[in-house]
């Protein structure tokens, strides 16, 4: 992918000359940057501010079987370098969303990853089900941070057990050659456990991380401040959690896709996730301050690429594991400096 | 469709309680109508504020000797509100906007009646003006807190047919809220329309009495957004549509202006039970 993505407004930029192609299970997108569920609807909002097409893809907000209405509000709590949402999964319903949502995003050509989000195993094997045949869908990503309606309540992605039989339901019903990626919370004591159940159950890939659990009290109400009590935390506050969680699970599985997330506001934001090990990543939060912040992380990120000398994102995937014995090119400025890349030389830089 | 642009401060100044700050904003004032909002960045790009704050778009000029501006009025509520106080002119601001759906004009020319709230009234200043222009006759109830904390008196008086105005500690005007008054104006102007724009309390009010007339009114209503730009959910109220069904309305897209009817105010804060997708509704499932 070379051509340019600038909008009309902006100044001219031309995108580095790096491949940043990304493959996920059976699926190669055309660059490495999505945006996260919930954080960007189905796209339309976002398609005001950039072409949501020229982005990876457009992960959608997670969608049930039926219409939601979601949590009382005060939904959300602006926290230091983060924020607390409890919005309860309001949405239309699979039917709907197929029928508006995923046919615009098919129209307008973006590539959709449908995020689903259930109560019940079942519940989750009908929404797969419904997708088959869908225009439009690149991808699933299931999230499984869903409290089970026939588990008192437990949450099926804390549970090695009940992440592994919604993984499989899911694979059972959807349709064959769109990668299932199963998204992980983090809030369990070992997330290796959790991701290895998923990819044994049959999943092409794992979404690392969703919101962790959070509470904020109004000292002047001197309640909690969010109608649903407790939220979820996201944004750069949660950047170091997400990195070390993919971290970890690249470092128990090293084959297996990561779509990394949690708290990516730039470019070089985007870059610490792939040299964790993170094949593509997400951007959610940040989209609230910022609307054209996906397209704008693409860019920084091609360019944070061509700096270090890769002429390629896939030769950065997890590079932070390599062994100490490998070191960078001795010099006073390693930025800009080629690693490796006989294609580069100094005049090409920049 | 609403543009995000880097813009930057012309000026900020002290009105009473608030601060009106200008913005050079190109591209933002000729797509700008009454009640529209505009989202701020604020703290600047490395802030630990990572969300926008909303305000309501007070004055707009299309071209200037510095190109288009926007004008909003804001009191220093926290955090992110007293920092772009501290802005000065020539400082960088993102901005985008404008947002939300605006007020809605009538086709007639109708005698309205124009109810603020605080700064609440920024809004309705430049809607009175435009129904002038379109002939119609304006009427005017401006309430506050306080006389520092009423906005825009001086124009309103410059614009409207008449001004009443009521503060809770008698300060400025009649002692009160303008529920107290406006009923009577409403009855003496024979108004058709009202549009409202304050906390929402004075909204609920202000729509149960004009509900009780049938004199169809219009709030812009004031909820906690996270994103203004309809992506997040978090800036939901109980609405009823035209089928008569209840659903959770984004009030930074579908709104901020919605008809005060239409709103379930008692239910704000809470899902209703009979809203489109209740939990309780699924309980079935
Ligand atoms: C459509 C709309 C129009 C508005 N117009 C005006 C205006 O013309 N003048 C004015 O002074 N204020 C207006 N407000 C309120 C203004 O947005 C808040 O006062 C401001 O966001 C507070 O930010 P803070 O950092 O000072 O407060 P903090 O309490 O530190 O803010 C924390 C978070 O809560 C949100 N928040 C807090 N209070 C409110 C609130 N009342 N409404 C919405 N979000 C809130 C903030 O956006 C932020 O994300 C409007 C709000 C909305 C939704
Ligand atoms: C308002 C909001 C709504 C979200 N809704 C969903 C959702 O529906 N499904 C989901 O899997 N994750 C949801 N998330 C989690 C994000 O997709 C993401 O995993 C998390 O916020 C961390 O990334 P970030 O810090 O870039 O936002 C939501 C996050 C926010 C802030
Ligand atoms: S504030 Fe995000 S949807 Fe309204």
């Amino acid at each position: 992918m070379t051509e340019l993505t600038v909008r009309k407004t902006e100044a001219a930029f031309t995108r580095p000359d790096v491949d940043l192609t990304t493959q996920l299970g059976s699926v190669t997108f055309p660059n490495p940057v999505f945006t996260a569920s919930g954080c960007a609807a189905a796209g339309q909002e976002l398609d005001q501010f950039f072409d949501v097409s020229q982005l990876g893809g457009i992960v959608t907000k997670s969608i049930m079987l039926a219409p939601r209405s979601g949590r009382a509000t005060p939904r959300m709590a602006e926290t230091p370098s983060g924020m607390l949402n409890s919005i309860g999964l309001q949405g239309p319903g699979i039917d709907a969303f197929l029928d508006k949502d995923l046919a615009w995003l098919a129209q307008r050509g973006a590539r959709a990853v449908v995020s689903i989000a259930g109560g019940s195993v079942e519940d989750y094997a009908k929404l797969a089900a419904k997708l088959r045949g869908a225009k439009g869908l690149a991808m699933i990503e299931v999230n499984i941070s869903c409290p089970n309606v026939e588990d008192r309540g437990q949450v099926f992605a804390c549970d090695p057990g009940a992440s592994a039989a919604v993984v499989q339901a899911v694979k059972r019903s959807a349709p064959t050659g769109v990668p299932v990626f199963a998204k992980l919370s983090p809030d369990v004591t070992d997330i290796t456990e959790i991701a290895k159940a998923c990819v044994d159950a049959g999943a092409d890939g794992l979404s690392l991380i969703n919101t962790l659990l959070g509470l904020v009290i109004d000292t002047d109400t001197m309640r909690p401040a969010l109608g649903g009590i407790t939220g979820g935390l996201s944004g750069p506050a949660i950047r170091p959690v997400a990195v070390r969680a993919v971290w970890q699970v690249r470092q128990a599985l090293p084959d297996i896709p990561i779509l990394g997330m949690g708290g990516i506001r730039t470019g070089l934001d985007a870059l610490e996730f792939v040299l964790a090990g993170a094949n593509a990543v997400s951007v959610g939060t940040t989209v609230f301050g910022d609307p054209r912040a996906p397209i704008r992380v693409l860019d920084e990120l091609a360019v944070a690429l061509a700096e270090r000398g890769f002429s390629s994102v896939a030769e950065a995937v997890g590079l932070a594991h390599r062994p100490p014995e490998i070191r960078l090119p001795e010099g006073p400025d390693p930025v800009g400096d080629t690693l490796g890349d006989p294609a580069h030389d100094d005049e090409e830089q920049l | 469709m609403p543009v995000q642009v880097q813009g930057e401060v012309l000026s900020i100044r002290r009105v009473g309680a608030y601060f009106a700050m200008t913005v050079v904003a190109p591209g933002m004032a000729e797509l700008t109508r009454p009640g529209h909002f505009v989202a701020v960045q604020v703290g600047g790009p490395e802030s630990s504020m990572l969300l926008r704050r909303a305000f309501a778009i007070y004055d707009v000029k299309e071209r200037g000797v510095y190109g288009g501006t926007v004008e909003f009025i804001f009191s220093v509520h926290g955090k992110g509100t007293a920092w772009l106080a501290r802005r000065r002119p020539q400082d960088k601001l993102d901005l985008v906007g404008p947002l939300g759906k605006p007020f809605r004009l009538p086709a007639e020319r109708v005698t309205a009646t124009l109810v603020g709230g605080g700064y609440g009234s920024a809004p309705l200043l430049p809607l009175a003006s435009l129904l002038r222009e379109r002939g119609c006759r304006v009427d005017f109830v401006l309430g506050a807190g306080d006389q520092h904390r009423l906005f825009g008196q001086l124009d309103a008086k410059r614009i409207a047919t008449s001004i009443e105005v009521t503060t809770d500690d008698g300060s400025s005007g009649r002692r009160g809220r303008v529920s107290d008054v406006l009923p009577e104006l409403l009855d003496r102007t024979q108004s058709d329309v009202v549009y409202a724009c304050g906390p929402m309390a004075m909204l609920r009010a202000v729509t149960e009495i004009c509900s009780s007339r049938g004199i169809p009114c219009q709030v812009a209503v004031e909820e906690s957004m996270a994103c203004g730009i309809g992506v997040c959910m978090t800036c939901v109220l109980p609405v009823i549509g035209d089928d008569g069904k209840t659903r959770m309305l984004r009030s930074c897209v579908e709104g901020p202006v919605f008809l005060g009817d239409r709103v379930r105010w008692s239910d704000v804060g809470t899902i209703p039970e009979d809203v489109v997708g209740s939990i309780t509704a699924q309980a079935g499932h």
